[in-house]
Order: C-alpha cells, then sequence, then structure tokens
C-alpha cells in the first residue's frame, strides 16, 4: 500500500467513443442553459447525432484495440457491444426526435413537473414549449451503457450503471400522454432501482472484502488461490448478480419491467428495451466470465433456475395481457431468459451468441415499438390489443413490418431471431446444457402464440366501427422502421458477416 | 448432365409470378388468375422437362444437385438436389398447383378479401413446396419447412370458412411446436456433427452415417418426428387437420393434404430413417402401431361424418396411416408404396376436395353431406367424376392408389402378418364411408333447393372444371396400370434408403405364415 496516488496510464484512443459521447452530454447541458429557446432543439438534434456518429465512427476505427487501460477493458466483446448501444442509441434518437405523430408535438411533457392536464400544462404546449434536455440526459445513459460494459472493476462498474440508470429514471417520466402512469413508472423504476444499486454496491464490498481488490481479474486471482467457499464470497456474488439481474430483467428481479415499459413514452421504452439489455448483459458476461469464470460449476446451478424461471414466466405471463406494451415488455423478460441460456454456456460461442442475440433483439424491439407510437388514438396511442383489430386492412405496410419483428421474436426462419435462438442454443449444448434447451424449446412454443396472436388481429380480425388511426410519420420513424425490418431480414438471411464479428469478437481479456 | 440449375429455375418461377401478380393493380383481378395460371404451366414444364433427363441408373444419391455457400459459419449451404423419391413429390406439387388454380377460378372474389393475393399466395407456397423436396441440406429443408407455414396460414386464414381464424391458429400452433421441436434436434445434430467431423455441417450426405450413441440418437430421432407426425398427421396429432381442412377453400385444402402433409411422411423416409438408423429401428413399433390406430381411427371417424371436409380429412389421417406403416416396416416394396401411395394419394385427395368444391360453389357453399343428394340425376358428368374421385379414394384395383395401398400391406406382410392384416380392415371401413357418401349425394331425391326448376338448379360441369379435373382422372390411371416409369424412379431411392438403415429385404416366406423376424 502506497499513499501516493499514481494517475493511471490511458490509451485515450480506446476510450475516445466515450469521451466524445460524454462531452457532448455536458456540452448539451451547456446548451439547455444558455442557447435561446427557438433553436434549442435543432442544436441538439445536432449534437446528439453527430456525437453518436462520431462515436461509432472512432469505434469503429478502433475495431482491432485489445487494450485493457486503467479500470476498462476496450476488447472485443466491450467493441461490439458498444458499437451495437451507439448503433440502438442512433436509431432510438431518431424515433425521440419524431414530432409529426403527436398533433401536440414530440412525445415529451413540456415541462414534467407542470402537474397533468393542468392550466399550466396547457399554457406550455400552445406556447411550443419541448423539454430538450431529453438530449443530453439520453446522452449520458448512452456513456453509462458503455462504460458498463467496459467496466473492469467493480467499483467503475457501479458508476457506470449510476450514470446509465438516473437518465432513464428521468426519461420514463416525462411522457406527454398517460402522464400518471409515466410518473408512476418513473417513480417505480427508480425506487427498485436504487434497490438494486443497493444490492450491488454492498455485494462488491463483500467481494472486496474477501479479495482485497475490486478488480474482476483480481478476485478471479483471488479465487484461484483461495478454493473452496466462504459466506462472504456466496453473498457478495449473489447480491451483485442481483443488481446485474435486475437491469436484465430476469426472474424473480422483474417487477419492475411492465410497469415501466408500459408508462414510458415509446421512443424511451424502445430505447431502455434494446440498449439496457445489450449493456446489462454485457457487464453481466464480464463479471461471471472474467471474476467467476474459474468458478462457474457454483453458480451455474443458481443461473439455471433463474433462466428457466426467467423463459417460462416471461412466456406465459405474457399470454394473459392486454396491452400490447405491457406484453411486449414480458416478451422482453422471456427474451432474457433465452439469452441467459447463451450465458449459461461459458464458451467463447456463448459469448458470440449473446452478441448476436441482442442485435437481433434490439433493432426488432426498437421495430415493434416504432409500429406502436404510429397507432393512435385521441392524440395518445392505442396500446390495448383490441384497438389492434384489423389494422392489417387499415395499414398493410406497417402491419406487416409488425408481423416480421414478431416473428422475429418467435424464432421463426429467415429472421434474425430465429438465427439468434439458434446460436444462444447451440452454445448451450456444446455446453452440456440440453434440458435448458428443452425448456427453451418449450417457452418458445408459448411465446410463439402471444406473437401469433398479434398477427392474427391485425390480418383476421374485423376492425372496429371508430377503430385508431395510422398516423403517417415523418422522415425519422420511417428510417426507424425500414433500418428495423432491413436488420432483421438481413441477420436472418444473410448472418455471416455479423456471426463473423461476433466470432472474433468472443474473448474477454483480462 | 448438363449444368443448368433445374431446381432453382424450377423454384424460382413460380415466385418471380408471385410478385409480378402482386404488382398488378387491385382491379386486374382476372389477369391475376391467367398470369399465375401461365407461371404455374411454365414450371410444370420445365418440371416435366427436368424429369425426362432424370437417369434412373445413376448411383449417385441426387441428382441435377446445386451447392452454394450461404452460411459458412453455422456449416449452412443452400444445396439442393433430388433422388427418384424427390422428384416425383416435385412433379406432383408442379400439377396440382396449376390444377388448384384453375379449379379455384371463383373461389375468392374482392369482398373475401384481394384476388390476387391469393393466387400471389399459392405460388409463394409452390417455390417453398419444391424447395422443401429439394433441399439437400438439412438446414435448408427446415428453413422451407417452417417458411411454408406462413403463405398457407395465410391462405386457411384470410380466404376460408367463417371459423378461418380459429383453424389458421391451430394449424399454425401445431406446426410451430412441431417446428421447434425439430429445431432443437437440428442443433443436436449440428453440435454432434460438429464433434464429430471436427466442423459442424448440415450437408445432408455428411449427416448419413454419423455415428451417435443410442441415447443421443433416440433424443433427437424424437425431435424430427414430432415435426413429422405432426405435419403428416398422425395419430394422435391429427386434430388440426379437420378443422384446416373445413375451413380452407377446396383448392387450400388440396394443397394443405395433398402436398405439404407429405412433406412429413417424405421427411421421415429421407432424413428420419438414414440418420437415426438404430432409433428409427427402436421406435419403429411404437410408429407402427399409431399408424395402425390413425387407420382404423381415422376410418370409424370418417364413417360419422356430416361435412364431406371433414370427412375426407378424417379420410387422409387414415391414409397417411398406410403411408407411414409402409414406411415404418422398413421393406423395399412397403416403402415403394408408400411413395407411390403418396402421389396418389395426393392426386385422389386432389380430385375429391376439388369436385366436392364445385358442389359446394353450386349450393351456396354449404359442405354438409345431408344437403345434397341425386346429383346423379340433375348433373350426371359431376356426379360421374365424384364417383371417380370416391373411388380413388378408396383404392379401387386398377388406380394408382390401389396399388400403393397394396404395396404397403403386402410389404408390412412380410414382416408383421397380423398388422397387415388388422390394417386391411381399414380399407373395408374407407369403402364403407366412401360408398355412403356417394350414395348420400349422388343418389336419391333431389332437394328442392336445386332441382329442375327452382331458383338455383344444379348444373353440370363446366369446360373449366372439366380441365381441371382431366388431369388428375388421367394420371390416377396411367399410374394405376402403368406404374412402372414412376417405380423405376422410385426404387433406386428407396433401396438407397434401406441400405443406410443396414436393412435387406427378407426372403420371401411362404411356408410359414406368421413367422416374421
Amino acid at each position: 500500500m502506497d499513499d501516493v496516488l499514481i494517475a493511471p496510464d490511458i490509451d485515450y484512443l480506446a476510450v475516445a467513443p466515450m469521451i466524445i459521447v460524454g462531452v457532448t452530454a455536458v456540452v448539451g447541458v451547456l446548451v439547455e442553459a444558455f442557447a435561446p429557446r427557438r433553436p434549442r432543439r435543432g442544436i441538439q438534434l445536432v449534437l446528439t447525432f453527430g456525437a453518436l456518429i462520431a462515436a461509432f465512427v472512432v469505434l469503429i476505427s478502433q475495431a482491432g484495440t485489445r487494450v485493457i487501460t486503467g479500470s476498462l477493458a476496450i476488447d472485443g466483446p466491450s467493441l461490439v457491444l458498444q458499437g451495437l448501444i451507439l448503433l440502438i442509441a442512433i436509431v432510438s434518437a431518431m424515433l425521440m426526435a419524431e414530432r409529426r405523430v403527436d398533433p401536440a408535438g414530440d412525445a415529451f411533457s413540456p415541462r414534467a413537473s407542470a402537474l397533468p392536464g393542468s392550466e399550466e400544462e396547457r399554457v406550455l404546449s400552445t406556447r411550443g414549449f419541448m423539454q430538450t434536455e431529453v438530449w443530453p440526459l439520453m446522452l449520458f445513459a448512452v456513456v453509462g451503457m458503455m462504460l458498463f460494459t467496459a467496466a473492469n472493476d467493480l467499483l467503475v462498474m457501479f458508476i457506470a450503471l449510476e450514470i446509465m440508470s438516473l437518465p432513464l429514471y428521468l426519461l420514463a417520466g416525462m411522457s406527454r400522454r398517460r402522464r400518471l402512469l409515466s410518473q408512476e413508472a418513473a417513480l417505480k423504476y427508480f425506487i427498485l432501482g436504487a434497490f438494486s444499486s443497493a444490492f450491488f454496491i454492498f455485494g462488491a464490498a463483500m467481494l472486496y472484502g474477501f479479495s482485497g481488490t475490486i478488480s474482476l481479474p483480481g478476485i478471479a486471482d483471488a479465487l484461484s488461490a483461495n478454493p473452496g467457499q466462504t459466506p462472504l464470497i456466496f453473498i457478495g456474488f449473489g447480491l451483485v448478480v442481483i443488481g446485474l439481474l435486475f437491469k436484465v430483467g430476469a426472474v424473480p428481479f422483474h417487477q419492475w419491467v411492465p410497469d415501466v415499459y408500459q408508462g414510458s413514452p415509446s421512443a424511451v421504452t424502445a430505447f431502455m428495451a434494446a440498449a439496457v439489455k445489450v449493456a446489462a448483459f454485457g457487464a453481466l458476461l464480464r463479471f461471471l466470465y472474467v471474476a467467476f469464470g474459474g468458478a462457474r460449476w457454483d453458480w451455474q446451478p443458481a443461473l439455471w433456475i433463474i433462466a428457466i424461471a426467467t423463459m417460462l414466466v416471461g412466456s406465459i405471463l405474457a399470454i394473459t395481457q392486454t396491452d400490447i406494451k405491457r406484453m411486449l415488455a414480458y416478451s422482453s423478460i422471456a427474451q432474457a431468459g433465452f439469452i441467459l441460456v447463451g450465458v449459461i454456456a461459458v464458451n467463447p460461442e456463448g459469448v458470440a451468441a449473446v452478441m448476436f442475440y441482442l442485435a437481433a433483439y434490439g433493432f426488432a424491439t426498437l421495430g415493434a415499438f416504432a409500429v406502436i407510437s404510429l397507432v393512435r388514438q385521441d392524440g395518445g396511442e392505442a396500446t390495448h390489443l383490441s384497438n389492434w383489430a384489423g389494422l392489417g386492412k387499415r395499414s398493410p405496410v406497417l402491419a406487416l413490418s409488425m408481423s416480421l419483428f414478431m416473428l422475429s421474436f418467435a424464432g421463426i426462419p429467415l429472421t434474425s431471431g430465429f438465427i439468434g435462438k439458434f446460436t444462444v442454443f447451440e452454445a448451450a449444448i456444446l455446453a452440456d446444457a440440453v434440458p435448458l434447451v428443452i425448456v427453451g424449446v418449450i417457452a418458445s412454443i408459448i411465446a410463439a402464440f402471444f406473437y401469433v396472436r398479434v398477427i392474427v388481429l391485425m390480418f383476421f380480425t374485423e376492425p372496429a366501427e371508430v377503430g385508431p388511426t395510422v398516423v403517417l410519420p415523418s422522415v425519422f420513424t420511417t428510417l426507424v422502421l425500414a433500418i428495423s425490418v432491413a436488420v432483421t431480414v438481413i441477420l436472418g438471411v444473410f448472418p455471416q458477416p455479423v456471426l463473423d464479428l461476433v466470432e472474433q469478437a468472443n474473448v474477454f481479456l483480462r | 448432365m448438363s449444368n443448368f440449375p433445374w431446381l432453382t429455375t424450377i423454384g424460382v418461377i413460380p415466385l418471380i409470378g408471385a410478385v409480378v401478380v402482386m404488382l398488378l393493380p387491385r382491379s386486374k383481378g382476372l389477369l391475376a388468375k391467367q398470369l399465375a395460371l401461365v407461371f404455374s404451366l411454365i414450371a410444370l414444364g420445365m418440371t416435366i422437362a427436368m424429369a425426362l433427363q432424370f437417369d434412373a441408373d445413376v448411383t449417385d444419391p441426387f441428382q441435377f444437385s446445386e451447392s452454394a455457400s450461404w452460411i459458412p459459419a453455422l456449416g449452412i449451404s443452400y444445396s439442393v438436389g433430388v433422388d427418384g423419391i424427390g422428384l416425383v413429390l416435385i412433379g406432383l406439387a408442379a400439377t396440382l398447383v396449376p390444377v388448384v388454380i384453375l379449379a379455384g377460378w371463383h373461389d375468392v372474389d374482392e369482398e373475401l378479401g384481394s384476388v390476387k393475393g391469393y393466387f400471389a399466395l399459392i405460388l409463394v407456397l409452390q417455390t417453398l413446396m419444391i424447395g422443401v423436396f429439394a433441399a439437400t441440406d438439412v438446414f435448408l429443408f427446415y428453413v422451407f419447412f417452417e417458411a411454408m407455414l406462413v403463405p398457407i396460414y395465410f391462405l386457411i386464414g384470410r380466404y376460408g370458412g367463417p371459423q378461418r381464424a380459429y383453424a389458421a391458429v391451430k394449424f399454425l400452433i401445431y406446426s410451430l411446436v412441431g417446428g421447434l421441436f425439430m429445431l432443437a434436434s437440428l442443433i443436436g445434430l449440428y453440435v454432434v456433427s460438429g464433434r464429430q467431423l471436427g466442423e459442424g455441417t448440415f450437408d445432408f450426405l455428411s449427416l448419413v452415417g454419423l455415428e451417435m450413441d443410442s441415447t443421443t440418437q433416440r433424443l433427437l430421432f424424437l425431435g424430427f418426428f414430432f415435426a413429422f407426425a405432426i405435419k403428416a398427421p398422425l395419430f394422435p396429432f391429427h386434430t388440426w387437420l379437420p378443422d384446416a381442412a373445413k375451413e380452407s377453400t377446396p383448392g387450400t385444402a388440396v394443397l394443405l393434404i395433398g402436398v405439404l402433409d407429405k412433406v412429413g411422411t417424405f421427411g421421415m423416409i429421407r432424413y428420419l430413417l438414414p440418420i437415426f438408423p438404430e432409433a428409427s429401428q427402436f421406435y419403429a413399433p411404437v410408429v407402427i402401431a399409431m399408424a395402425v390406430i390413425g387407420i382404423l381411427y381415422g376410418a370409424l371417424v370418417a364413417l360419422g361424418q356430416n361435412d364431406m371436409k371433414r370427412l375426407f380429412a378424417y379420410s387422409s389421417m387414415s391414409h397417411f396411416g398406410f403411408i407411414a406403416l409402409g414406411i415404418f416396416v422398413f421393406t423395399n416394396i412397403g416403402m415403394s408404396g408408400s411413395v407411390l401411395y403418396m402421389v396418389a394419394h395426393g392426386l385422389s385427395t386432389a380430385a375429391v376436395f376439388l369436385v366436392a368444391g364445385f358442389l359446394m360453389a353450386r349450393r351456396g357453399g354449404s359442405s354438409l353431406i345431408s344437403d345434397y343428394g341425386g346429383i346423379s340425376k340433375v348433373a350426371p358428368v359431376l356426379a360421374g367424376f365424384l364417383l371417380f374421385a370416391a373411388l380413388s379414394s378408396l383404392a379401387l384395383p386398377g388406380l394408382a392408389s390401389f396399388l400403393g395401398e397394396f404395396m404397403v400391406l403386402l410389404g408390412t406382410f412380410q414382416i408383421y402378418p397380423w398388422v397387415a392384416v388388422v390394417a386391411t380392415l381399414g380399407i373395408v371401413f374407407t369403402a364403407a364411408y366412401v360408398l355412403r357418401f356417394y350414395q348420400r349425394t349422388a343418389t336419391g331425391p333431389v332437394p328442392a333447393a336445386y332441382a329442375p326448376g327452382s331458383a338455383h338448379p344444379m348444373t353440370d360441369v363446366k369446360a373449366r372444371e372439366v380441365t381441371a379435373l382431366a388431369p388428375l382422372v388421367l394420371l390416377t390411371i396411367v399410374l394405376g396400370v402403368f406404374p412402372t416409369p414412376a417405380l423405376d424412379v422410385i426404387n433406386p431411392a428407396v433401396e438407397w434408403t434401406q441400405q443406410t438403415l443396414g436393412v435387406v429385404d427378407p426372403p420371401p416366406q411362404i411356408d410359414t405364415p406368421g413367422g416374421g423376424q
């Protein structure tokens, strides 16, 4: 122990993407403070898209980097997942930028503190106020996510967790429509999220107590030096994993998912569902593989149970839902279960499969929520399933896209979801986890039922007399739909390049 | 052999047709039908041209083979090729599609849904049917197998009867269940091949002869078997079929039962037996029991039906029992009989459902047998076709289905004489319900609803309908009296399959009745 603080030697180029996004987020806050109201939105849009795209370009140029710099590991998985997070962020930013579908403006309340339905809110709306803070908030969340996938010690992982989560709590509560639901979602997300953070940090402390270090490779070394279970390591591991599984939305830590997905503005839900999963699975993989890869026999049984429960509970509860956003929330729980199957494999194939699955799932989710944001009634979204009856007659293109995403979730061949399921199950069989695959197949069958039900509703049910209208979106949402459809089809039909990519990037540095 | 990509071309033509048809404006319903017919006829012509070049004496298991890399990371390639079995089934599909298009000329109108959509879906289905029989990469087969669900799902769910949504969903769920079990086995097979060959592959010929311990083999067998048994459908996985058949249009029912369901039995011959020989022998008694139960159960339930579509759905289930029986007794003659019977059953099912469709079109869409009677008095030619279709379905000697059924029973008798005896009872029941059906519809008094002089008198067949039925009648007779060309094509493929099983036909044992192996 020396008392002198030595500045770590940092490879700035390797972490440049995170720096770009983070600095831009700070600039965004300054813009909120100093720029006049009228051009603010334009400036924020340019900053947001500019930062995300620039970060992505820099990331691509760093594709070959494999380096541990300070507390960050810039290796294959973190590069791929960071790239995926950036892409998902770019697409979700387009969704958030949409202003044409809601007659009152964008999807966000003009001032989140105004009481719903109050005079104040009405005045703000008519005077064209907008909440442009959503853009820097989103960028902060993106920084947190990128950091989360690269964090190589528990403290940085915790900080990343908080940077990622806090903006999301805010974003969840900003819906212009159905404000109370949205605020309830935000509060619920915040309280439960705070709990899980507490679990995480407490667990990290235990692990530090056991190993005397917070770095993940250090914990692995301490484990191999002191084999055998001690209560400290047992509790510490359990608490940290609970914190991570909470973010993933795995059963039994999934209670927040349906309410938050339903209450948040659809654009935020899409971002949350797609990107948070990527980041959280990245962190979970790194924690389990780098720190506890050697002790896999001890934790695999516990995660088996969680994966099985997640797949089954998610699929079964989704059947009973009558609100499409809630249904997709339970579906995302089930999908998390399928991804956990790949996590449990603890082999390079598993890492590659999880990354592929996250990409497939992420874009299908973005597309599905984009569709949801377009089906509207009385100004707001028509999310009750009965409203979707006969959508195929009213708007065949939209209904076909939605069907494609549903088929991808269900894992039908020639869609990205199929290849995802295939690779995940393959990794599990390679790891001799055959029962897990059988449960996975059964859960897929159950899940197929409610995905198909949406298609049936849209195509084979007569539309109601006063049904919802399908709004013609601006170029933003149109692009989101086009990108999601293209990715879902391309990853399903020609997945080779992406499979190659994830295969080359399936090893964690330690 | 020329390097012309026959199979890909034949498969792509209907797909192009579907795109062209979909691009037409909505008002051009007639042109859509005509174009669909033209494209399906081109595909049929190409299929015939290919079949003429098929060489039955070549020792390679597959001819007209093509292969291109698709997803090398997962050992998946686009590989197609046909053996004799695949060839006759592609021929069946290529024949039935134009027939169905012609017969279903007025099946859909704009009120029900887009006319061009119906015919485009049929063409898409044709592409997938050709693909599923031609694939020599197991993964490619699986993709076609699952993708087929989509057009047929829309064909039933969009253009069928009042309960169509229910029937379509039931069909889809059953098929998805089977498909996902097959997927699990497929991945398992891939992993096994990876462990043994160094690199995972889906290439069919590489998978044949893969050495697996019997537990693995039996598990993987079950995944495939579920999918095929649901598709075929065997007892007790059949309950989706009557609903689907009743609610779909006659044309859809023909393609569904006539061709699609054959994919199940085709899959058993092509994939189950060669890849899992040990497991196939292990499970054979179970499958045979299911088949025999299906034969008798289907026939008995058919006896009690008052709906002609349901009646023939149960009848088909009974006949699928025969096909499965022929496959799992592991004799050359039984399996050849099964393949021949698949084709014959496709033709006879088509005839039965199309004639039933013609009747229904004249009677306001009712498929209840009790709504009919005395057709032979008011529409003698139509009644004649009805009789022919009925006789073909009960396997009258001289018709193709008789030959198939007879060969299956012969092959069964060599191994399990008592099973053959019991299965023969099915033929008796079949005769009972088929003849009773004919009696109730074609003879007796003419109901007032369509008696001559009523508002909508029953009319006799039109030229279009005769044109649609004529090829079926002709083929049924030709295959029945002169099956040699077909059997010459089928037999080498059957022998090859039997070799992979390590089974040799038992010598004829005339002196010891009951003396199986």
